[in-house]
């Protein structure tokens, strides 16, 4: 088993001070709001973090984005799967992130299935109701054409609903990736180093927390940001109405 | 101790876990004896203590900033935005700034986690207050009620389900996260689940079980409430509205 964490009643007492070299020590020493020589000299520090934060995020959005859609896909036209699928989401979504990740302690142990699972299940909810919501909203006028040019069901699905219910299936994958940018800091608990390790590690060092704290809100808005592109490219004709309005 | 884990397997974890609510035994680093019903009742009872001394204080901002905004009809993108942005808040940047710029102590983690509560209730009582039908607002105008009237006996009463709905989000989200103050030089659940050196596996998963319990329990507790708040009409409207 990897290391266990530190005993939270002498957390503060731990703060590794003498870890903080380079830059300008009277900076450091007293803690300021900033010290931009110790950051230029100590970013090496965040690298492995920040990577670890990138790709357990986009692991566990991937992971939950596919069984999220698969149900999505197995309800649409079985329309009382989908009680049982939302009343499912909701449930494990309302489970505290702390409390999941210790109750799969004695199941998984810690570690990165630990975390990617408890990262993925909080994606589902928000992915999956925003699927069923955008495929509910495809206007019957859209399904009658294309049912009218003789498609089957599938290719109904495909070619007509899905690509009329993107815009909203986006809106789902944004708001989850955000959200598990934020909460995976919280998996230095299950022993993944993200960006949230350095905050734990140095919780009263000013300049850690701005750097590993602005790293976290920086990456949930590329991914924001980035999302929001991929929407436009998908679906252009959504961008003339958003103009509009 | 180890073996009768193994040959139990693991899910003997749980009810060491029950037992290590139940009973005091040596902590992992020996000397002491921790767990047990004073330890865990004293951890439970500092942990509701600041998820609600949080939580009033986010309702005690959010509510009459929400109010405010939704009877104007100003502000939506504000209101909106901060609501999205508090789904982008890291909690433990949140918690590790307010130690690090602020300060530790019960004042300022409350501070941490009310702002932890703020962006659902004034999203939610914003968007409750600014849809209440513009015909029953009018109507109490012409019954002669001033702006304080509309605001406590028509606008708030009809947006009950909403506001309340962002108070259920924001005492979840702060009840789950609460624990995360035992990094803060205060004591709560956090204390069994963060410090698995000392509780071992048993109290690591007791901490876990007590705060998936008292987070089950709040939110129960609140959808109550909510029932209770709701105005009767209300109520039957949705009910006829369902069948």
């Amino acid at each position: 088993m990897t290391a266990g964490i530190a005993n939270p009643g002498t957390l503060i007492g731990a703060v590794e001070i003498h870890k903080r070299t380079g830059g300008n020590a009277s900076c450091v020493a007293k803690n300021k709001a900033f010290c931009l020589g110790w950051a230029i000299d100590n970013f090496d520090r965040y690298t492995t973090p920040l990577l670890n934060h990138l790709l357990l995020v986009m692991v566990a959005v991937a992971i939950g984005f596919t069984v999220a859609f698969t149900m999505a896909l197995l309800s649409h036209g079985r329309r009382w799967l989908v009680p049982t699928f939302t009343g499912t989401t909701g449930v494990l979504y309302t489970i505290p992130s702390l409390a999941f990740i210790f109750l799969l302690l004695p199941v998984t142990g810690l570690g990165w299935t630990t975390a990617i699972i408890v990262l993925s299940v909080y994606t589902l909810q928000i992915i999956y109701r925003n699927t069923v919501a955008g495929l509910a909203n495809v206007p019957a006028e859209s399904k009658e054409a294309g049912l009218g040019m003789g498609m089957t069901d599938r290719q109904l699905l495909w070619r007509v609903e899905l690509p009329l219910a993107v815009p909203e299936i986006i809106a789902g994958l944004r708001i989850a990736t955000v959200s598990t940018v934020a909460i995976a800091s919280l998996m230095v608990f299950a022993n993944v180093d993200t960006l949230g390790g350095p905050l734990y590690q140095q919780i009263t060092f000013k300049t850690n927390i701005v750097i590993a704290g602005g790293l976290t809100i920086l990456m949930a808005l590329a991914f924001d940001l980035l999302l929001l592109l991929t929407q436009r490219l998908l679906a252009p004709w959504r961008r003339s109405q958003e103009l509009r309005v | 101790m180890n073996t009768t884990v193994i040959h139990l397997g693991f899910l003997s974890v749980f009810p060491d876990a029950i037992d290590f609510i139940l009973h005091q035994q040596p902590a992992r680093t020996g000397g002491v004896l921790v767990g047990g019903p004073d330890q865990t009742l004293h951890l439970v009872g500092q942990h509701l203590k600041v998820t609600f001394l949080a939580l009033f204080a986010a309702v005690a901002i959010a509510l009459p900033a929400g109010v405010i905004l939704g009877h104007l009809r100003r502000g939506e993108t504000v209101a909106v935005a901060i609501g999205n942005a508090g789904r982008a808040v890291p909690e433990l940047a949140l918690i590790a700034f307010v130690a690090a710029f602020i300060g530790v102590g019960l004042g300022n983690v409350t501070i941490a986690f009310a702002v932890l509560g703020i962006p659902p209730i004034l999203t939610n009582t914003y968007v409750g207050i600014s849809q209440v039908d513009r015909n029953a607002v009018e109507a109490a105008r012409g019954m002669g009620m001033n702006a304080l009237q509309i605001v406590v006996r028509v606008e708030l009463p009809l947006a009950v389900p909403t506001i309340m709905a962002g108070v259920r989000t924001a005492a979840v989200n702060i009840i789950a996260t609460v624990a995360l103050a035992s990094l803060a030089g205060v004591s709560t659940l956090g204390d069994y689940i963060l410090g698995r050196n000392v509780y071992g596996d048993e109290g690591v998963v007791a901490g876990a079980i007590l705060i998936a319990l008292l987070t089950l329990t709040l939110e129960l507790s609140l959808a109550g409430l909510q029932w209770l708040l709701t105005p009767r009409g209300l109520k039957l409207a949705r009910a006829g509205a369902a069948a």
